[in-house]
C-alpha cells in the first residue's frame, strides 16, 4: 500500500515486536535506578546529574533523534521532568526518560546540549513549575513576564497573589557589537506583539546589520492562558474538551480534540466504533483543508503585502468548509464536536444533502487549487520571494522537533497519521507529502499538496459514510459517566495536527480530574526554528519565514 | 439640458419642483436632493455633521489576539466584507485608526502592549470587544494568568457576545457602534482597576519592595490585584 514506509536499519532494542526495553536498559546500565511503565512506553528513572550522559546514549546508539516533549510536574515528595524520546523513523518506538529532582532545591542537568528543543521546553518547565536547569544554556522565563513571582504550577501557587508586570524597552543584545570599521553598528526592530506580519500576539526581538538579520528572538507569552491549568482542572468526560479547539484554533479544532481524545481513551481503554473513526477521519482532514488555506492566504497576505486576491479566495473556501463543518457539527470554529469513545452526534439529516455539499466542495477543489498554483507558486514573483530563502535542514529541522508540514518540506518524511497510525487513516489509500527544498517554497508547496490528500481522505470517507448500514451507526462507545482512570497511569499520546505532532501527557490520581495536563504544542517547537530560518536573511525574507512556519499563537503559547 | 425644452413656468411651481420636476435633467435627482428640499444646503449641527460622518466611515485597526480574530478575519473577508457598511480595510497602524475590535483572550503580559496601542489611536476612538474573552475571561476566566474582561484596561464601547461570536454578530455589533456614534452617545464610564503607572508611584507593599531591584522607578508597569478581579 501506497502508506508503508522503507524500513531503517536496526538500531539497539529494536524488535519485529516493539521495543526491547531490557536491551536498552542494558546499554544505560547503572544509569538506570528504576523503570516505570507509563501506558505509551516504558519509563527509566535516571539520576538528575546524569542526564546529558543518559540522553546523548540514547540519541546516538540507540537513534532516539527525537525529543517530542518535556514534561516537568510536582508530587507531593519530589519534582519530576520527563522526556518523551522517540525516533523519527518509527514514532511507535517510544521511551520516557524520568528524572526526578529533590523538591527543597529541585534541579537537574539540563538536556539541552543534546537536543537543541529541549532548550525552550525546559524554559517553559523553569517558568511554570520552577525546576532549575543546571548548564542550561540561557534559563529564564517564557512564557510568563520576567517579573512574574512564583511558578504557577507548582503545588504551593498562591494565584490571588498581586502581579507587577512592565512595560519596558527593549535592549539591543549587540548593542556592543562593532560589525565593521565602516559599518559600526546594528539596529535593534521589535516586530510585534502587535504586528500584522506576526500573525497574532508574537513579539521577535530582531537585531538588523543593514537590512540583515543579525539576531533573533521570539518573545512568546502574550496569549498564555493557562490551557493546561485549565484542563487540570476539569473532569475527563465533558469539561476538557472544548479547550482543544482553542489551541490550534485556525479552524483545525477536531484535530485537537482529537489529541485528546486519544490519549484519554488509551488511558481509560476506551474502543472507538469505527463509525465514529470514519466520521473522526474525514471532519478532521476537513478541519486540516480550512487550516492550511488559512496559512495559505495570511502567507500571501504577508508576501503579496495586501488583503488582495489570494487571501480572498483562501477566506472564501475556507467558507465552503466551514459550513460543512458547521451543518456537521454546530459550529463554524469551535466545533467541540468530538466525544471519549466517539463523536457528539451522527451526520445532519437528510444525509444525501450532507454528502453532496461535501462532494461538491471536493469537486471544485481541484480547480480552486489550479487557481491558487497559477496565483501563488506559479508566480515568477513569489518565486523570487520563496525559492531558496529561509533553508532549514533536516538535521536542524530534527534537532528543534520540527513536525508536520515544517518538517515534510525539509524531506523529513514524518507523519504519525501513517506512522502511528489512529483513526481510520490506515484503511484508506492516501500519500503523505514531503518535498526537499528546505525552504520557503516548499513549505507552502508542501501545504497546498497535503489539502488534496486530505481531499482524497475526505472523499473516501464519505463513499463510506454513505455506504454504511444503517443498522450500524453507532457513534459511541459506551462510556461511563464519570471516568475516573487509575490513580499514577501515564500517558503521552500524539495525533498529527495541521501543524505537527500534537501530543499530550496525561498523570491520572484516580480522581476525575488529570493531575497533570501536559500539551505538546507543534507550533511551539516549529517557532524555535526561526532563528536558524533567519539568520542572515533579509529582512523581509525573515516575515516571509515566519509566515512559512505558519503558527497560531494559542498553540505557541497554550 | 437639451434646447428644445421649454423651461418650467416660474410662478406654479415651487423649487424644489423645478429643479426635479420632469423635464429636467434626471441625473441630479438623487434621493438625496429629495431629502434636501428646495436648497441644496443642510442646516445642521456641525457635531452631529461630525458624528454621522464618523460613523460612515470607520477606521478599524487591525489587531488580532486570539481564536476571536480568526472569525474577525472572515468578517472582513470575502463573504461577509464588513466594507460594506463603510467599516473599512483594516489599518495596521493604530495613528491611523479610529476603532479597535479587541478580539480575544487578553493575558498579563500582553494588557500593557495592548494599553498602548489603545493610548497610540487619536482621538476620537472607539472600541468593539469581541468574545466572552474580552467580556469577562471567557473559558480562561480562571486562569493565574488571565484578566477578566478588556473593560479591567480600556473603556469599551461595544461588547459582542459568543466564543466566537458569528461574524454575523461582529456585523451586527459594528452596526450598533455605528448608531451609537451618529447618535452621539460616548463611550460609558467604566472602572478600570488596571492602569499603566510608574513602578516609583506604586504602594510600597512587600512585592514592590521585593521587585525594587529588578524595575527603575520610572518604569512603566500594570499593577495586578487578582484578589479584587470580579
Ligand atoms: S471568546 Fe472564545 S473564541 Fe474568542 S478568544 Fe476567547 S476563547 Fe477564543
Amino acid at each position: 500500500m501506497s502508506i508503508e514506509k522503507p524500513s531503517s536499519p536496526t538500531e539497539i532494542g529494536v524488535t519485529d515486536d516493539g521495543l526491547d526495553y531490557d536491551a536498552l536498559a542494558e546499554l544505560l546500565g547503572g544509569h538506570v535506578l528504576d523503570r516505570e511503565s507509563h501506558v505509551n512506553a516504558e519509563g527509566f528513572v535516571i539520576r538528575p546529574d546524569e542526564v546529558q550522559e543518559v540522553l546523548s546514549t540514547l540519541k546516538t546508539e540507540a537513534g532516539f533523534d527525537h525529543c517530542a516533549c518535556v514534561t516537568a510536574q510536582e508530587y507531593d515528595d519530589r519534582y519530576e521532568s520527563i522526556y518523551h524520546l522517540r525516533k523519527y523513523d518509527d514514532p511507535t518506538q517510544e521511551l520516557s526518560i524520568v528524572v526526578p529532582s529533590p523538591k527543597d532545591d529541585p534541579h537537574n542537568q539540563s538536556a539541552a546540549r543534546v537536543y537543541d528543543t529541549a532548550d525552550w521546553h525546559e524554559r517553559e518547565a523553569y517558568d511554570l513549575v520552577g525546576i532549575d536547569y543546571d548548564d542550561h544554556p540561557d534559563l529564564r522565563r517564557i512564557l510568563l513576564p520576567d517579573t512574574w513571582q512564583g511558578h504557577p504550577l507548582s503545588q504551593d501557587y498562591d494565584q490571588s497573589q498581586p502581579q507587577i508586570v512592565t512595560l519596558r524597552e527593549n535592549a539591543n543584545p549587540l548593542q556592543e557589537d562593532r560589525r565593521s570599521e565602516d559599518d559600526p553598528d546594528t539596529m535593534f526592530v521589535n516586530i510585534g506583539p502587535h504586528h500584522p506580519a506576526t500573525h497574532g500576539v508574537l513579539h521577535v526581538k530582531t537585531v538588523l546589520d543593514g537590512e540583515q538579520v543579525a539576531d533573533i528572538d521570539p518573545d512568546i507569552g502574550y496569549l498564555h492562558r493557562c490551557e493546561e491549568q485549565m484542563c487540570e482542572h476539569g473532569t475527563y468526560r465533558h469539561q476538557i474538551m472544548p479547550y482543544p479547539d482553542r489551541w490550534d484554533y485556525s479552524g483545525a479544532g477536531i484535530i485537537n480534540e482529537w489529541a485528546y481524545a486519544r490519549a484519554a481513551e488509551d488511558l481509560v481503554g476506551i474502543d472507538v466504533p469505527e463509525y465514529a473513526q470514519v466520521i473522526r477521519t474525514m471532519s478532521a482532514e476537513l478541519c486540516r483543508i480550512t487550516g492550511h488555506m488559512l496559512a495559505l492566504g495570511t502567507f500571501a497576505l504577508d508576501v503579496f503585502g495586501d488583503f488582495t486576491a489570494v487571501f480572498q479566495y483562501a477566506f472564501r473556501d475556507r467558507e465552503v468548509v466551514q459550513s460543512i463543518l458547521e451543518d456537521l457539527t454546530g459550529q463554524r470554529l469551535m466545533f467541540n464536536y468530538l466525544r471519549l469513545g466517539g463523536v457528539a452526534w451522527d451526520l445532519p439529516e437528510p444525509r444525501e444533502e450532507f454528502f453532496e455539499k461535501t462532494r461538491d466542495f471536493l469537486d471544485d477543489l481541484p480547480y480552486k487549487l489550479e487557481e491558487y498554483h497559477d496565483l501563488i507558486t506559479g508566480n515568477e514573483i513569489f518565486q523570487m520571494r520563496c525559492v531558496d530563502t529561509g533553508i532549514l535542514t533536516p538535521e536542524q529541522a530534527k534537532a528543534h522537533g520540527a513536525t508536520g508540514p515544517v518538517a515534510r518540506a525539509s524531506g523529513v518524511d514524518y507523519d504519525l497519521r501513517r506512522d502511528d497510525p489512529y483513526g481510520y487513516y490506515d484503511e484508506l489509500d492516501w500519500n503523505v507529502v514531503t518535498e526537499s527544498g528546505c525552504d520557503n517554497f516548499s513549505r507552502v508547496l508542501v501545504r497546498m499538496r497535503e489539502v488534496e490528500e486530505s481531499a482524497r481522505i475526505i472523499e473516501q470517507c464519505v463513499d463510506l459514510l454513505e455506504q454504511w448500514p444503517e443498522d450500524d451507526r453507532e457513534i459511541q462507545a459506551n462510556v461511563p459517566r464519570t471516568l475516573r482512570p487509575d490513580p499514577d497511569k501515564e500517558i503521552y499520546r500524539a495525533v498529527e495536527g495541521a501543524k505537527g505532532e500534537l501530543g499530550i501527557y496525561i498523570r491520572s490520581d484516580g480522581t476525575d480530574k488529570p493531575a497533570r495536563f501536559k500539551i505538546r504544542s507543534p507550533c511551539f517547537s516549529n517557532l524555535q526554528t526561526l532563528p536558524e530560518l533567519a539568520q542572515g536573511e533579509y529582512i523581509p525574507d525573515m516575515v516571509a519565514s515566519l509566515g512559512s512556519l505558519d503558527i497560531i499563537l494559542g498553540e505557541v503559547d497554550r | 439640458m437639451s434646447s428644445d425644452q421649454t423651461p418650467p413656468a416660474v410662478n406654479d411651481v415651487s423649487t424644489q419642483e423645478a429643479r426635479m420636476g420632469e423635464g429636467t435633467d434626471d441625473r441630479f435627482n438623487s434621493t438625496l436632493r429629495e431629502a434636501f428640499g428646495s436648497t441644496p444646503f443642510i442646516l445642521t449641527k456641525f457635531d452631529q455633521f461630525m458624528n454621522w460622518v464618523r460613523g460612515s466611515s470607520m477606521f478599524m485597526l487591525q489587531f488580532g489576539i486570539a481564536c476571536c480574530s480568526i472569525e474577525m478575519i472572515s468578517t472582513y473577508a470575502i463573504k461577509h466584507d464588513l466594507d460594506r457598511f463603510g467599516a473599512g480595510i483594516p489599518r495596521a497602524s493604530p495613528r491611523q485608526a479610529d476603532v479597535i475590535v479587541i478580539p480575544g483572550t487578553i493575558v498579563s503580559k500582553f494588557a500593557p502592549r495592548m494599553k498602548r496601542v489603545y493610548d497610540q489611536m487619536p482621538e476620537p476612538k472607539f472600541v468593539i470587544s469581541m468574545g466572552s474573552c474580552t467580556i469577562s475571561g471567557g473559558p480562561f476566566q480562571e486562569g493565574y494568568n488571565v484578566v477578566k474582561g478588556a473593560e479591567e484596561i480600556i473603556p469599551v464601547d461595544i461588547h459582542v457576545p459568543g466564543c466566537p461570536p458569528r461574524p454575523e454578530a461582529l456585523v451586527y455589533g459594528v452596526a450598533k457602534l455605528q448608531e451609537r456614534i451618529a447618535n452621539g452617545e460616548s463611550s460609558p464610564v467604566t472602572v478600570k482597576p488596571y492602569e499603566l503607572e510608574q513602578f516609583g508611584d506604586l504602594n510600597q507593599d512587600e512585592l514592590v519592595q521585593h521587585l525594587a531591584d529588578e524595575i527603575d522607578e520610572d518604569e512603566l508597569v500594570m499593577r495586578y490585584n487578582w484578589e479584587d478581579s470580579p
